[in-house]
């Protein structure tokens, strides 16, 4: 219903009868509200025409000579447009957004390495630790040393983080293929369900793995 | 519908321009000046403005503010570096600098509104209309703080400041309106006393801020003090002159290292030449081209870190750049153009008016927002990250820096004890890992029912406008009530103290206006007749005896009629004497071309 005019009649973003701008809905998915399918692979010319689009519609520029309230459902309904055209943007974010939408919220940051780097990442530690406590006067040696220890743990992280990405695009190609079935059967569901937890797991090791390569770059940098 | 205005409100000169059709222009001031020297003197007579304020400041720069754009949202602590450049004498109240003239203290948004309402007179004479709105650019880099102080100064000069836009996207407004350009561009733009760079995507109208970066403490200043300190260095060791003793003097010098550096930017050599005072003698040194590029290299090499900070936000390669646009009216430096050159490997543009094309963007988003100039949206970054200091002392960032605005962001935020009533919330700015080395913005209490901890659930909602300015709120999430928040800003002036200011203004506006045609009068008849008595001191014997002697009577009655309070007679009065002198400005001019022209072939022999 209209906020204005109480008139049910409402456009789509204006209302039908009298022309003020309608508030977009808080529980509006950025999908939905791009026009886009739940999909992974998107189709970012099309984003960014709707975002343009969008853009057009609500930006707060076009309201400065409007009311209170209309000004502020512009401003409103921007903010929330610009929030979805960067999270789909950027596919990482995109992934992660699908997943807290599909599957809930769940704290990612992990205090724990990924499983199979364990040990190197243990040792990577005690080497940044150590690395800190030399002076560059007296423990030169030790120091470049270490430093081309960490060069090459560098390395290591950087093919890590690439098997990531490409493991986390196989995934985006699956999930895709599963919202391309017209009948959703409980053996699909199953399925979809094992991708998200897949897609979660390999998520929240690339932003491990992310920020310990961080840390080593500021260090040798 | 009220008129909106555009102002480029700069650091060394301020501009005005509106929407002419679909085309924007320059407001011209009173005497056809298309730019206002960003000056203020206070004078006994009260403030002056622009090219009379700058006649004034090497009288008596004391009294005379030049440079405010740089204390403007600022706390003393934050202008230590900036100080020794300065003559002013500060201090600090509620975390915002007051500059100290005479008896009074005035904050830069008040000296900025002074500038802003001088502006505001010339639309208004050009229109023969009241002008109540506007939009005013500020640097892109500018913080949160310097933008709501530019926001205050424009309420206090009785401006409705519509919106705050920066300086390089309303450059790319004018270039997009006029060249028509699609594909990537980056905005270089090198003021007086800012650095900004911005990288934009063009496309159907739609103007696309990918990535902002920059410095607020680097400018065509910075490069005059290079070249001021060198003079003064040289100065002493010549001369044996100590210019420590003479504050005025300083300004001088400043004033002929900023020709030197403008005539450098044509020629390859040039000649500083600077009369001493008190006997001392003509200093004069000569300075290459490539002598002022070794001096002021690495300041124009510290703009190239953000632009390449911006080129890794916008995940862009600098070869992938289109087209470079040079803005401010230190890009006319050779050296600048070939710096920016050699880092997005083409040849930038300039074809606009580098002192006006913002001035003219401004123009263009007035008429965006009054609705007139369809087609084209603007939508820009906000430049740094914004956060809340958490436990420990580490800022938790909320948005990060170049997301497009308006933005928000909303945190839950509980207690940690027992019946705690409240919830300190302090709000910062800035890219660094700890709260201390970031820009502290405001703090707030958030109120909190008595329950046990953890158990009250309160929802702030921090919003970034399209001005780039926050907005706070918050929502109690058990009973679904607002909760209104009083921001105390950390370096801004309170809403009280605007009120006050905005009274103040508008008394001084509302004093007669016969006092204020008196003051004006009485200010140009000073500057005209210490013109014309230098004019008579330096050539006058280049005119005959008679003439001589009707301009000293003339000006004797001008003397006399300044002081009686009637602004007619001043104003006849001027005029007379403006007529008896055309012959000896032309004679003057004349001789000051021959000797140019003559000190030209000598330099060509040499």
């Amino acid at each position: 219903m209209c906020w204005h005019c109480q008139s049910e009649v409402t456009g789509e973003y204006l209302c039908g009868r009298c022309i003020k701008v309608q508030p977009l809905s808080k529980d509006l998915d950025y999908f939905t509200c791009m026009k886009l399918p739940r999909r992974l692979n998107i189709d970012l010319t099309q984003l960014e025409t709707t975002f343009y689009e969008l853009s057009r519609a609500f930006h707060p520029d076009f309201f400065s000579q409007k009311d209170e309230t209309e000004k502020s459902i512009s401003l409103g309904n921007s903010a929330l447009l610009n929030t979805a055209y960067r999270t789909l943007k950027d596919p990482i974010r995109r992934a992660e957004y699908l997943v807290r939408l599909e599957a809930g919220a769940a704290k990612d940051i992990r205090a724990n390495p990924p499983a199979d780097l364990f040990e190197e990442i243990l040792e990577l530690q005690e080497d940044l630790e150590e690395f800190d406590a030399l002076s560059p006067e007296s423990d030169q040696e030790r120091m470049e040393a270490l430093r081309t220890k960490l060069e090459e743990d560098r390395r290591t992280l950087e093919q890590r983080l690439a098997q990531l990405d490409a493991a986390l695009f196989r995934k985006f190609d699956e999930w895709d293929a599963l919202q391309e079935t017209e009948v959703v059967t409980d053996d699909i569901q199953t399925k979809k369900q094992r991708i998200l937890q897949e897609l979660r797991e390999i998520l929240s090791n690339r932003t491990y793995v992310r920020n310990i390569l961080a840390d080593v770059v500021q260090r040798l940098s | 519908m009220a008129r909106i205005v555009g102002i480029d409100l700069g650091t060394t000169n301020s501009l005005i321009a509106y929407m002419d059709g679909d085309r924007p222009r320059i407001i011209p001031g009173p005497q056809g000046q298309r730019k206002l020297p960003s000056i203020v003197a206070f004078t006994d007579n009260g403030p002056i403005v622009g090219e009379p304020a700058k006649a004034y400041f090497a009288r008596d720069p004391s009294s005379t503010v030049y440079s405010v754009k740089r204390f403007m949202g600022k706390s003393l602590a934050d202008v230590t570096e900036e100080l020794k450049y300065f003559p002013y004498r500060l201090h600090e109240k509620n975390g915002v600098i007051r500059i100290e003239i005479g008896n009074k203290a005035y904050s830069p948004p008040q000296i900025s509104a002074m500038i802003l309402k001088e502006l505001k007179r010339w639309a208004e004479e050009f229109f023969k209309e009241e002008i109540t709105k506007a939009v005013i650019t500020v640097p892109a880099y500018f913080n949160d703080s310097q933008r709501q102080a530019t926001k205050d100064a424009g309420l206090i000069a009785g401006l409705d400041v519509v919106r705050i836009v920066n300086e390089p996207t309303a450059a790319s407004l004018a270039y997009g309106l006029q060249e028509k350009t699609q594909g990537i561009i980056a905005v270089y733009d090198l003021g007086g006393g800012t650095f900004d760079i911005s990288l934009l995507k063009l496309k159907d109208g739609i103007f696309e801020v990918l990535a902002t970066n920059g410095n607020t403490h680097l400018g065509g200043d910075d490069i005059d003090q290079r070249i001021t300190d060198v003079l003064l260095k040289d100065i002493q060791a010549q001369t044996g002159f100590k210019v420590d003793d003479h504050v005025d003097f300083l300004q001088t010098v400043r004033l002929e290292a900023e020709r030197v550096k403008v005539r450098l930017s044509d020629e390859l050599r040039t000649t500083a030449r600077i009369e001493l005072p008190e006997g001392h003698g003509v200093f004069t040194r000569e300075w290459t081209r490539e002598e002022l590029e070794t001096l002021v290299s690495d300041l124009i090499d510290k703009t190239l870190a953000p632009c390449r900070l911006a080129l890794e936000d916008a995940g862009l390669h600098a070869t992938e750049i289109d087209e470079v646009i040079l803005v401010g009216g230190s890009t006319r430096m050779p050296l600048v153009q070939r710096k920016v050159e050699e880092l997005f490997e083409k040849r930038p543009h300039c074809e606009l008016n580098p002192d006006e094309v913002v001035a003219l963007g401004a123009a263009v988003q007035a008429g965006i927002l009054s609705g007139t100039t369809k087609d084209m949206l603007l939508l820009d970054v906000t430049p740094l990250s914004l956060g809340i200091e958490t436990m420990g002392g580490v800022m938790s960032t909320l948005i990060r820096r170049n997301t497009t605005i308006p933005t928000s962001a909303k945190e839950m935020f509980t207690t940690y004890v027992d019946g705690q009533t409240s919830v300190d919330i302090h709000i910062l700015q800035g890219e660094r890992e700890l709260a201390r080395d970031n820009r502290s913005l405001a703090r707030f209490q958030l109120k909190v029912p008595p329950l046990p901890a953890g158990v009250p659930r309160i929802e702030v909602t921090f919003l970034i406008d399209a001005n780039g300015i926050l907005h706070v709120t918050a929502q109690d999430i058990r009973t679904g009530q607002a909760q209104s928040i009083q921001v105390k800003p950390s370096h801004g002036l309170t809403d009280e103290e605007v009120e006050t200011m905005i009274r103040e203004s508008f008394q001084f506006a509302a004093e007669d206006i016969k006092a204020r045609q008196l003051i004006e009068a009485r200010n140009e008849a000073n500057a005209i007749i210490r013109a014309t008595e230098k004019a008579l001191a330096r050539g006058g014997e280049l005119v005959a005896t008679e003439e001589q002697i009707t301009i000293r009577k003339a000006l004797d009655d001008l003397r006399r009629v300044v002081q009686t309070d009637d602004h007619r007679a001043i104003r006849t009065k001027i005029s007379e004497v403006e007529n008896l002198t055309h012959h000896l400005a032309e004679v003057l001019m004349d001789a000051t071309l021959k000797e140019a022209l003559e000190s030209k072939k000598l330099s060509e022999v040499l």
